[in-house]
């Protein structure tokens, strides 16, 4: 479960990116967040994974509030949530194994079941056969999937993704959102952002618009 | 899984280590170099200490006494002597037997034969159970004021100079290893630092997907402390070097003499202790390092 209520961030530049943000996603539901550039939509997904503070407000993920946590317990919130950001964030000096292995790497997982659950992650992500890869000999799309994988390796109860799909073309894209779909289908909570709603061809998911730092609806 | 993130960081360490190789290889050499110092001072003060303790063994007490000092107080002098806390053993030498020895001696023989009457005192030859020069002293004083002594002899002159030179030794070899291993602090600071800088995206993602700081500081203090193990190792052989070196030229130099001097290397103890203390100085290193950089780096 995600819960914001009265979240307000300003940044010490003083901009107001959130504005009164006030909603509840359930455990297991697949929801859109929509806003142009600009609107606030990373912002939002990083007060989420505490990479931001709120100025203002609470949020409540997994019956942690997370605009209390202390910063020794944000790793552990962190562990629980598989994150895919904007601008990918891959260690290009390792193979595509080692990248998907470290969320595990950092829990302290034993090598062999670690390099199980790696391998059932690249499986789900379609890249089974590029363990041995360099993430730079992978196509943007592989490479967002790689990301995907490394996110849902630890099997986290959120998944949150920003903007996954941006520079892909509409075959990826169809792609990468099935493999959302499916994450949401076993019970992950599942959380996406995309700058146009026109884009999306899935009317029956709750859609979030931002605009200017607000919620419209 | 506390074990398995102790291994992970100390291969990740290992691995950082052979990834720049010549890096490592000159910050371990000058880490070496620079310990060798120390350890080779340290080495040659214990050789000089236990060279001058055979030489001399333990020194000791010469009481003379006054001539014609009577039977009676002789025996109260020995049980007095034999009571004494501070004295290991003695040995009585008469006029008679020391005159004795005299005439055994090369081309003494006539010149004794020749005196009419024994010149020589009644001695007590004395080791005290300790040789500090402090004690030893004491001693002497006490054994002057005997009614019955005439002359201490107390050969520590040379020892007490000695024994000077070993304490400024010690400072020299005190504030030496303090200077280096803040030098070794320092390369390991720095080492550390660059490290972090290149290592900017790699620690910026593990903190994204929940690395705790410990799980980040852990290989870089892994990798100052088994760089620091390193170069004392580096230091251990450039010490055994040096005495290879020195001993082979000994060999020549003292069979002039009749002495047998070797160099010897620190003790097993002492180079374990080399090994911990070089670690433990690369380990703070780093630590000071990864504390004041590693913060700077938030997602
Ligand atoms: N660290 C920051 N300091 C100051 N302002 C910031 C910071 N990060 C974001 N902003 C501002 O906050 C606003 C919202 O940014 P955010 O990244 O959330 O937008 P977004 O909706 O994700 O946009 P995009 O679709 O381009 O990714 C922007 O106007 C941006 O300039
Ligand atoms: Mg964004």
């Amino acid at each position: 479960m995600i819960s914001f209520s009265n979240v307000y961030k300003r940044y010490p530049n003083g901009f107001e990116a959130l504005k009164n943000i006030v909603f509840t996603i359930k455990q297991g539901e697949m929801v859109f967040i929509t806003g142009n550039s600009g609107a606030g939509k990373s912002t939002l997904l990083k007060l989420i994974g505490a990479i931001e503070r709120p100025t203002t407000g609470s949020i409540i993920v997994n019956d942690q509030n997370v605009s209390k946590l202390k910063n020794s317990a944000i790793p552990f919130l962190r562990r629980n949530l598989g994150m895919v950001f904007q601008g990918q964030k891959i260690l290009f000096d390792r193979s595509v194994f080692d990248n998907v292995v470290l969320p595990l790497q950092i829990c302290g997982f034993e090598h062999q079941s670690a390099a199980g659950r790696v391998r059932a992650a690249l499986d789900k992500v379609g890249l089974l056969g590029k363990e041995k890869a360099l993430p730079i000999t992978l196509s943007g799309g592989e490479q967002q999937r790689l990301c995907i994988a490394r996110a849902v390796v630890n099997r986290p109860s959120i998944l949150i993704a920003d903007e996954p799909t941006t520079y892909l073309d509409p075959s990826y894209t169809k792609d990468i959102m099935n493999m959302f779909k499916s994450f949401h289908q076993v019970g992950v909570t599942v959380l996406i952002t995309t700058p146009a709603a026109e884009l999306l061809e899935s009317p029956q998911y709750r859609i979030l618009s931002l605009s200017h730092g607000e919620l419209v609806t | 899984m506390w074990l398995s993130h102790h291994w992970h960081a100390f291969f990740l360490a290992l691995r950082r280590l052979v990834d720049s190789p010549l890096a490592s290889l000159l910050n371990i050499i000058v880490i070496g170099v620079a310990f060798s110092l120390p350890t080779g001072v340290y080495m040659l003060l214990g050789n000089v200490q236990s060279f001058s303790g055979q030489l001399s063994g333990a020194p000791q007490l010469n009481v003379f006494l006054k001539l014609g000092t009577g039977k009676d107080a002789i025996e109260k002098l020995k049980s007095h002597l034999k009571q004494h806390p501070q004295i290991a053993s003695f040995r009585f030498l008469s006029k008679d037997k020391a005159l004795e020895q005299l005439k055994q001696k090369n081309g003494m023989a006539d010149a004794v034969n020749s005196l009419t009457r024994n010149p020589l005192p009644d001695a007590f030859i004395i080791d005290a159970k300790s040789i500090s020069p402090e004690t030893l002293k004491r001693l002497r004083t006490e054994m002057l004021k005997w009614p019955d002594s005439k002359h201490v002899q107390l050969d520590s002159d040379w020892m007490e100079r000695l024994n000077a030179l070993l304490k400024l030794g010690q400072i020299a070899l005190l504030i030496l290893t303090a200077l280096l291993s803040f030098a070794l602090i320092v390369v390991t600071f720095n080492t550390i630092r660059l490290q972090i800088l290149t290592k900017r995206n790699e620690i910026e993602v593990s903190k994204l997907i929940g690395a705790t700081s410990n799980f980040i500081r852990r290989p870089f203090l892994y990798f100052g402390a088994i760089q620091g193990v390193a170069g004392g190792a580096i230091a251990w052989l450039i010490v055994a070097l040096v005495i290879n070196l020195i001993n082979s030229e000994l060999t020549n130099l003292v069979q002039l003499y009749t002495v047998d001097f070797q160099l010897h290397h620190i003790s097993f103890e002492d180079s374990i202790s080399l090994l911990l203390f070089s670690s433990w100085l690369g380990w703070a290193g780093s630590w000071l390092s990864v504390a004041s950089h590693l913060w700077q780096i938030e997602p």
